[in-house]
């Protein structure tokens, strides 16, 4: 059963340097229950891809392909009907709660409204509702927070009220991206567990998107990895971190400094992420790649199915090592100044 | 590293505080940023500070360097009070101490050329050196962190942010510096960029024997790089430890459990990991609480603890971590609670 359903998504952007396209052909889908976590760096196109889903996209956005939220299709959907969907059955956070609160209002207010629009609730239940839903959310003293406007609370305070209004309406997909990313390390301990919490009772269907390889780890059971607009590799968490295939997956795998390990010497991935209206040919990776070969120079890798379920869109089929990433220090620097 | 390796900084009773407005009538309110912080740099180590937003690291930072003026304390640098210098004397301490900041792209001057910006320390502080000179200087060091020579006429934003970041640290070497203070200095890069410059920082410090103070609220970048590690808290010393001892055997309650809330990026070790969320969040540094500020989100916490500032107390593994009960918590760590696990 798939609560969300992305095939042949594209996103494009016309701007004054040409249309750029940031998202290529993605196909993905969400179980109940299941979280799914979209990793990549900077302008790889993981975030225009949910906002692509959700119909957010900004004005000079074009989308093809199609998205089904439990069977019905959402692209084309005039924006009235878009609308009883999103904030009911589908509830998205973002990364800056500050922005993405209106600073005008009281929390009270920008709850209740919720719960008015799309329940039919009567103020006074509506209140109710949302206190104990901040309760969920362990938010201490509910009732005081209530009374507050965005700017008068922390920033774990702030996030912990955008996540309980997106659960107002009990969704059935939930969309954060980088939920995480603005909040210290003991508050995000807090978060991901409310995050596990979510999908274990209330049975969501949760997108995580993030660029922190530890949140995916602990949270995701599969994981899909974007580089230039287009997914590199899908999987399983645990074959995408045990045995990753793609050289990207690799590379980002061993650019990660972990806490639980001394000072070894990373292995980063040499250059730059590509210009999204100048890819180069064949493999967009392949200028940054320790295992091309002419072939990737030439032909653009497809993303096809490994075994079971697991996708890559990569020629090598080689071993990958470490050592392989580890070039001397004076070829490192030739290497990154070649990739500007 | 070793106890014979001299120390070329030494911090004592750092603290200051700001003044915050309280609206036109009301007297200021007081914001201690940094409290009461003594430790010292070892020649050619890297200390790490770490700690949550607010908690002071930056503050600290910052007065150590005298870009902003302490209210107390000393700053021993090669044996002199930085403190006590005159304008001048300061100057010309720059030369040996220099900082990388957070925001790669913000702080470089938009409206100058690279190689104007990496030669800009060098006017004030190297009046000697002719045009030429720092021309030859600035290309070194364009080599030494990775960027091509040829770039030296361009402008901040045709870089992007991990370039940018090796121009910040190219202008922080060109003087020849002893100590750098590295303020959060890949916060702001992706993953496989910030990897590059960390490397980079590694290997600059080895070619050109360094000391680097390396500020961040990442753990896993902070252990990656340091040979110690302070932990802030709310502008306190909650531990200082050698690097493998804070990670293996942290002693402080609240070294535990920033440890062990940092997402682990290894799936199988992750599903074991049992994450001690605290509670709360850090209180407000204008209104803190009474005796140790941990207390009112430390599992451990008793009356004591609301009653008296816990000194820095040398502890079994030989770091020094400002707690009264590590003792009992090492002994017993379950029997040791007063708060329930959730």
């Amino acid at each position: 059963m798939t609560m969300l359903e992305v095939t042949d998504l594209s996103v494009s952007f016309r701007t004054q340097a040409g249309t750029v396209r940031a998202v290529d052909k993605m196909n993905f889908s969400v179980a109940p229950g299941q979280t799914l976590a979209i990793v990549g760096e900077s302008g790889s196109g993981k975030s225009q891809t949910v906002m692509a889903a959700m119909g957010l996209l900004a004005n000079n956005g074009e989308v093809e392909g199609s998205v089904k939220f439990d069977g019905r299709e959402l692209i084309g959907m005039k924006s009235g009907d878009l609308n009883k969907i999103r904030g009911q059955d589908m509830a998205m956070i973002f990364q800056d709660p500050m922005t993405s609160l209106n600073p005008y209002l009281r929390v009270e207010d920008q709850m209740v409204e919720v719960l008015m629009f799309h329940k039919n609730m009567k103020r006074k239940e509506a209140i109710d509702r949302s206190e104990e839903m901040l309760k969920t959310v362990h938010l201490p003293d509910p009732r005081r927070i209530l009374r507050r406007y965005p700017h008068e609370l922390s920033g774990g305070q702030r996030q912990r009220v955008m996540i309980a209004m997106a659960l107002l309406c009990d969704p059935k997909v939930l969309i954060a991206d980088e939920p995480t990313t603005a909040l210290d390390v003991t508050v995000q301990a807090q978060m991901l567990k409310l995050f596990a919490e979510l999908t274990d009772k209330f049975n969501t269907a949760l997108i995580i998107i993030t660029h922190d390889l530890g949140v995916v780890a602990g949270l995701a059971d599969e994981m899909m990895v974007m580089y230039a607009g287009r997914v590199v590799e899908k999987g399983s968490v645990d074959e995408l971190f045990y045995d990753p295939r793609h050289p990207y997956t690799f590379g980002l795998l061993h650019s990660t400094p972990h806490v639980q390990q001394g000072r070894d010497r990373l292995a980063p991935i040499k250059g730059l992420p590509p210009n999204l209206t100048n890819l180069p040919p064949g493999c967009a990776f392949n200028p940054r790649c320790a295992f091309r070969f002419d072939r990737c120079v030439k032909e653009r890798p497809a993303l096809i199915v490994r075994e079971h379920n697991r996708l890559s869109a990569c020629f090598y089929e080689g071993e990958m090592t470490e050592h392989d990433m580890e070039e001397d220090l004076v070829h490192d620097r030739e290497k990154d100044v070649a990739a500007t | 590293m070793n106890d014979q390796t001299p120390i070329l900084l030494n911090v004592q009773n750092l603290t200051k505080r700001f003044a915050i407005a309280n609206g036109l009538f009301n007297k200021p309110l007081t914001l201690t940023a940094v409290d009461d912080v003594s430790f010292s740099v070892k020649r050619g180590e890297t200390l790490g500070i770490v700690g949550e937003s607010g908690c002071g690291k930056s503050t600290l930072g910052r007065c150590i360097l005298q870009l902003i003026e302490p209210d107390d304390g000393k700053v021993i640098w090669l044996g002199r009070d930085l403190t006590e210098f005159s304008k001048d004397e300061m100057r010309k301490a720059r030369t040996d101490l220099q900082i990388i900041f957070q925001d790669p792209l913000a702080s470089l001057n938009p409206r100058m050329t690279v190689g104007e910006i990496i030669a800009d320390p060098l006017r004030t502080l190297k009046p000697e050196m002719n045009r030429e000179q720092r021309r030859q200087r600035v290309r070194e060091m364009m080599d030494a962190v990775g960027l091509l020579p040829e770039m030296i006429n361009r402008y901040p934003h045709e870089f992007s942010g991990g370039q940018a970041q090796r121009i910040g640290i190219a202008r922080a070497l060109v003087t020849g510096p002893k100590l750098i203070l590295c303020d959060e200095p890949v916060s702001a890069l992706d993953v496989s960029i910030q990897a590059q410059i960390l490397n980079l920082l590694a290997d600059l410090k080895d070619e050109f024997g360094l000391t680097l103070i390396f500020i961040s609220h990442d753990l896993s970048v902070v252990r990656h790089v340091s040979d110690r590690i302070l932990v802030l808290y709310l502008g306190r010393i909650a531990e200082l430890a050698e690097s493998e001892t804070l990670y293996n055997d942290p002693r402080h309650p609240y070294s535990r459990a920033l440890l062990t809330a940092v997402p682990i990026a290894d799936p199988k070790l992750a599903r074991q990991h049992v994450t001690e969320a605290l509670e709360g969040e850090i209180p407000s540094p204008i209104n803190p609480p009474s005796g140790c500020y941990f207390r009112t989100r430390c599992p451990y916490a008793i009356d004591r603890c609301a009653q008296i500032v816990p000194p820095l107390e040398t502890t079994d593994t030989g770091s020094e971590a400002s707690c009264i009960r590590w003792a009992e918590i090492q002994a017993d760590p379950e029997g040791a609670r007063t708060r329930p696990r959730e």
